[in-house]
């Protein structure tokens, strides 16, 4: 009963959100990489803290794939804290004391900005696969006619890990004069082969479902909760990494004294997958996750610049602080330094570390002390520079 | 463990490439000072083996410069970057190479050439990096290491230097002459040269190179191209 009731109110959230929302109208259409533009079109966000007089003082937070606006708020849906209140919030290293933080939900996203489950104004049904497929930079887009509603010209930050870090990596490109620093963590200017190879799995274990149905199954009742749940499990075991699984869980057993001899989840690490799994089928949307997959896939920012990343950053005035961890080997060491080195070459002004922990991909989302001391002091040496008290 | 262990213990924890020089009156290092000094106010500074940043630090107040960092150690990042210094993890024998030519006014190394594998190609990539470079480093032609090794027979290891030779970062050491020399080979020119004294203080006098290499127990040479 108490499961149905979270997947109602995911459900309510595509076109209801318990967020503040922006509708654009017809006058403001969204151009998009595929060709033609989302018109009309409605952005979720979240702020935290108080925009200043001078409108200096705004930082933008970008979320990774299976995020959303809620990163320092209690989930509307699921009840959780959001997923970055570790380092959002009063007094942490971005402090809404001082800051006036922004959360918007991707495009594509299905917390009530417009994505797939989102009805479609020409038909009165859920979009599906009729919403075009989007991009990284459609997604920046979006966010940057956000932040033209709210009257901001220039971003004191924005900041992202994986995904987001693709975003952030994508405003420092395309708008470096209207941003003066930003944190890419634990992300890479391109996807790799391994990383689309992944979430191809994913999207075909969602497809083989046959609940499914090609992608109408919120127009015919139905859920292809098993497929999505695959690609969840599939997922979740490259956020962690090969030590972090074997001191969480080890071989150890779930509540029996031995093997049973069946496929039944004997190991503690198969019941805490399966419910990673259930747990994210509730709250987000099968044709969400092949959207904002794909929008990874497709991102490989030196490809719009000639094949040159550096040219990406040209003459950037723009603060970068890139952060790696050493077990994550999804969006490697290898990767940020990558970036490092285009900026280098573009005389951009950086710092980059690479923090020391055996949790992989999903550190930046975790209490790591080294990685939040940064943030605040690349966060706060911002700040000073532009002159917020 | 004996205060020495202890001393060894620390500076392997930081991954300084030597023992804290003498600081002048404010708690600055004197040898940093110095450099700071040779810099133009308002000039872009490349700061290879930046450690947590105090060069940085002391370039951006007191002479208004634009300085960035490299540095191998994790520790000396993080610090340098959680007090806001721009300042990357990386290995001054591999990362240079991505830095276009002129990208700076000033490439520094500070007590760090001695740790560099290929010296004299990080000396070349400083000066296609930067127009000028500035270079100190320990002097291993000080009188007190050549007494050391007359006298005891052993590889010399002083306050400033206490690792032993087979647990050191520190590779590649030289005496001024032999710098001297590579600053010859590399064809750059020498603007200017200070050897500083044990206490740190610089040696006043200007001296040929076989006295300085005598007295000064380090040296901070100001470099540009030839021509």
């Amino acid at each position: 009963m108490l499961e149905r009731t979270i997947v109602e109110a995911a459900r309510g959230e595509a076109d209801q959100p318990h967020s503040p929302v922006v509708r654009f109208g017809a006058d403001k259409p969204l151009k998009l990489d595929a060709g033609g533009v989302l018109s009309p079109f409605q952005i979720a966000y979240q702020t935290y803290g108080t925009l200043n007089a001078a409108r200096s003082n705004a930082i933008l937070i970008c979320h990774a794939l299976s995020g959303d606006q809620h990163a320092a708020n209690v989930h509307p849906v699921t009840g959780k804290p959001g997923w970055w209140e570790t380092l959002i919030g009063p007094g942490k290293p971005i402090d809404t004391d001082r800051y006036f933080v922004i959360a918007s939900n991707v495009l594509g996203g299905c917390l009530g900005t417009t994505g797939p489950s989102s009805t479609n104004p020409e038909t009165g049904q859920p979009y599906g696969l009729d919403l075009p497929v989007v991009t990284i930079r459609d997604m920046v887009r979006a966010q940057a006619m956000l932040i033209d509603h709210l009257g901001i010209d220039r971003l004191l930050a924005v900041v992202g890990g994986s995904m987001g870090g693709m975003q952030v990596l994508q405003w420092a490109a395309s708008y470096p004069e209207r941003v003066f620093a930003v944190m890419p963590i634990a992300t890479a200017a391109r996807h790799s082969a391994q990383n689309i190879a992944f979430h191809e799995v994913g999207r075909q274990a969602v497809m083989a479902d046959p609940d499914w149905r090609g992608g109408r199954y919120l127009a015919e009742g139905t859920s292809p909760r098993r497929g999505l749940s695959v690609a969840r499990m599939a997922a979740h075991i490259t956020y962690m990494s090969d030590s972090s699984l074997h001191r969480k869980f080890g071989r150890r057993l779930q509540d029996r004294d031995g093997h049973t001899f069946s496929f039944d989840a004997d190991f503690q690490v198969e019941s805490y997958l399966r419910h990673q799994g259930e747990a994210f089928v509730d709250r987000f949307d099968a044709n969400s996750y092949l959207y904002v997959t794909r929008a990874m896939d497709y991102f490989d920012l030196a490809g719009d610049y000639g094949g040159v990343l550096a040219n990406a950053f040209k003459g950037a005035k723009t603060r970068f602080c890139l952060v790696s961890f050493t077990s994550d080997w999804l969006f490697t060491t290898a990767d940020s330094r990558a970036i490092v080195h285009a900026l280098n070459a573009a005389g951009a002004q950086v710092s980059f570390t690479e923090i020391e922990t055996d949790k992989g991909h999903d550190s930046f989302l975790l209490d790591e002390p080294e990685f939040f001391a940064i943030t605040r002091g690349f966060i706060d040496a911002a700040a000073r520079a532009v002159g917020v008290n | 463990m004996s205060p020495r262990d202890l001393v060894l213990e620390e500076l392997k924890a930081n991954d300084l490439t030597m023992r804290e020089a003498a600081r002048g009156e404010q708690g600055k290092r004197i040898d940093l000072l110095l450099i700071s000094q040779m810099v133009k106010p308002g000039s872009r500074v490349l700061d290879v083996g930046s450690g947590d940043g105090e060069l940085l630090e002391l370039l951006a107040t007191t002479r208004g410069c634009d300085a960035r960092g490299i540095e191998l150690s994790r520790e000396g990042v993080n610090a340098g970057v959680a007090r806001g210094l721009p300042i990357i993890q990386g290995d001054a024998d591999v990362d240079l190479a991505d830095y276009p030519d002129n990208a700076f006014d000033y490439v520094i190394l500070s007590q760090t050439i001695q740790a560099t594998r290929r010296p004299k190609w990080v000396l070349e990539q400083m000066l296609r990096i930067g127009a000028r470079a500035i270079v100190s480093f320990p002097n291993f032609g000080f009188w007190r290491m050549r007494l050391d090794l007359l006298i005891n027979g052993r590889m010399p290891s002083t306050e400033n230097l206490p690792y032993r030779w087979h647990d050191t970062p520190n590779i590649h050491f030289c005496t001024i002459r032999d710098f001297v020399d590579l600053v010859e080979e590399v064809g750059a020119q020498i603007e200017k040269a200070t050897a500083l004294d044990a206490s740190g203080h610089p040696v006043r006098v200007n001296l040929p190179w076989a006295v300085w290499n005598l007295l000064g127990e380090q040296a901070v040479f100001l470099l540009s191209r030839k021509g």
